[in-house]
């Protein structure tokens, strides 16, 4: 297999607008053309479409609006990781030699279908997210004695971070006590522990190592891919203190870049909720099953940016077919030393961890800069 | 309508059975996820284990497993002191657009 490189990236701001999905998709285009000058539409490949909404044909249409009339060019689906599997199927075309360069753009609107899976009965009444993440916060506070206040550390931690990114959603700060009394949703579930679904965009670039030295002389190499479903339905997932699709994910990712988690410097996790990052540092290995909470207070008591530099769901906003490509954007701009105000100092190896529908299924990336 | 729709509609709890595999498939399905045979619809032994739990102002909202495979997501009535793995009574399925379960404590 060739080995695959990120060459470029764009964003359009996590907001809530009137922008058509098409429109949200080419503002995240145009900033990857302006980046690279020498890069001309006819080169592009691969055009994929990261999204859960129902428009039709998206990435021909998205391709005709660019100007790109790429070999392969279709939709990629999976709820919140859409993203992180549109980045690993353009992955796959370019290491088996079909394609040299590919475009993935993800893109949602606030409104999205993605945002419950109707299929699901295993949920019974209990459609809404809230539900399973409160199911995974109670088993979680059981075994390990996990407190609201340690879940708060999240929400404090991410929107802080997220103060330091133009392209974030929330654009103010939250004490421990704003998120102590926002609204209670659950009995161990609060507003401010929730990630909020918005509009949004995120586009990036991909390229062969035979290809691309000649768009860029930073490029950051993608070294290490796991991705794990466990089920759709999300009863399946038996131990509730842990998400056993992560696991299994970053035990494929670590093995295929030969890194373990100590080797990494800089991580985006997926922060659906807040109790998902405690249970998340301790299933990816970066803290022992009961530790990820205090692992976290640390993050915000030393001012330590390793985890969500870009604040992550809950600072940022959820845009869904977006968010797993915004990940991977930003820790493409900590390994290349251009996430300015955010950047994790001597950052050269980083990961990305984006899930779905009660992580029933999950995509790991690591990347070497 | 599905099979398992209209019979949790007459609260009658249903789930797909391979009598080949000798296993429930979960959720329903018209196949056998093992060996992609035919299934036949049977009833569930509507006393579940709680395996886990939460609440919502009032409501009490949890995870419970039937015959040790089957779990959905249920509200939990008329409960004051409940304990993971405690055995608990269907007294109440339905479908409305989603499916519902109403257990209670066995008494």
């Amino acid at each position: 297999m060739r080995r695959v490189g990120i060459v470029s990236s764009g964003l359009a701001e996590f907001s809530k607008n009137d922008s058509t999905i098409e429109s949200l998709m080419l503002s995240s285009i145009k900033p990857i053309f302006d980046d690279v000058s020498n890069l001309s539409q006819d080169e592009v490949d691969v055009v994929l479409t990261s999204t859960n909404s129902d428009n039709k044909y998206l990435s021909n249409v998205v391709s005709e609006l660019s100007g790109i009339s790429p070999k392969v060019s279709h939709s990629v689906e999976s709820l919140c990781n859409s993203g992180t599997n549109g980045i690993v199927s353009a992955y796959s075309y370019i290491a088996s030699g079909l394609a040299d360069i590919a475009l993935v753009v993800g893109a949602e609107k606030s409104d999205s279908p993605g945002l419950v899976l109707e299929w699901d009965v295993s949920r019974g009444q209990y459609k809404h997210p809230i539900y399973w993440a409160s199911m995974f916060a109670s088993a979680h506070m059981r075994k390990f004695g996990t407190t609201m206040e340690d879940i708060a550390y999240v929400g404090v931690q991410n929107h802080k971070n997220a103060i330091d990114n133009p392209f974030a959603y929330f654009k103010k700060t939250f004490s421990l006590d704003d998120i102590i009394q926002s609204k209670s949703l659950t009995d161990n579930l609060r507003l401010l522990d929730c990630s909020m679904p918005c509009d949004g965009a995120a586009s990036i670039l991909l390229a062969s190592e035979d290809v691309i030295k000649k768009f860029t002389d930073n490029p950051v190499w993608i070294s290490g891919i796991g991705q794990q479903s466990i089920s759709a339905g999300f009863t399946k997932n038996e131990d509730l203190t842990c998400m056993k699709s992560n696991i299994q994910s970053s035990h494929q990712a670590y093995e295929m870049a030969k890194k373990t988690p100590d080797d990494i410097d800089v991580a985006e996790l997926h922060d659906a909720f807040s109790i998902c990052e405690i249970i998340e540092l301790e299933d990816l290995g970066f803290v022992k099953p009961g530790l990820g909470s205090s692992y976290v207070k640390n993050l915000y008591e030393n001012d330590d940016k390793k985890i969500n530099p870009r604040g992550g769901l809950i600072g940022c906003g959820h845009p869904l077919g977006a968010t797993g490509i915004a990940q991977t954007i930003e820790i493409f701009q900590q390994l290349q030393g251009s996430a300015k105000k955010r950047q994790v100092d001597g950052a050269k190896t980083g990961l990305v961890h984006n899930m779905s529908a009660a992580a029933t299924s999950s995509t790991v990336l690591i990347l070497e800069s | 309508m599905t099979r398992f729709e209209q019979e949790l509609k007459n609260n009658v709890f249903v789930s797909s059975f391979c009598t080949r595999c000798d296993k429930h498939v979960w959720p329903p399905s018209d196949m056998c996820n093992s060996c992609f045979g035919n299934i036949i619809w049977k009833p569930v032994v509507r006393i579940a284990k709680l395996i886990e739990f939460s609440r919502k102002g009032d409501e009490i909202f949890g995870i419970v497993e039937f015959e040790g495979s089957i779990r959905v997501m249920a509200k939990i009535a008329a409960a004051s002191d409940l304990q993971i793995g405690q055995m608990l009574n269907l007294i109440e399925c339905n479908y409305d657009e989603k499916a519902k379960f109403v257990l209670a404590p066995i008494v």
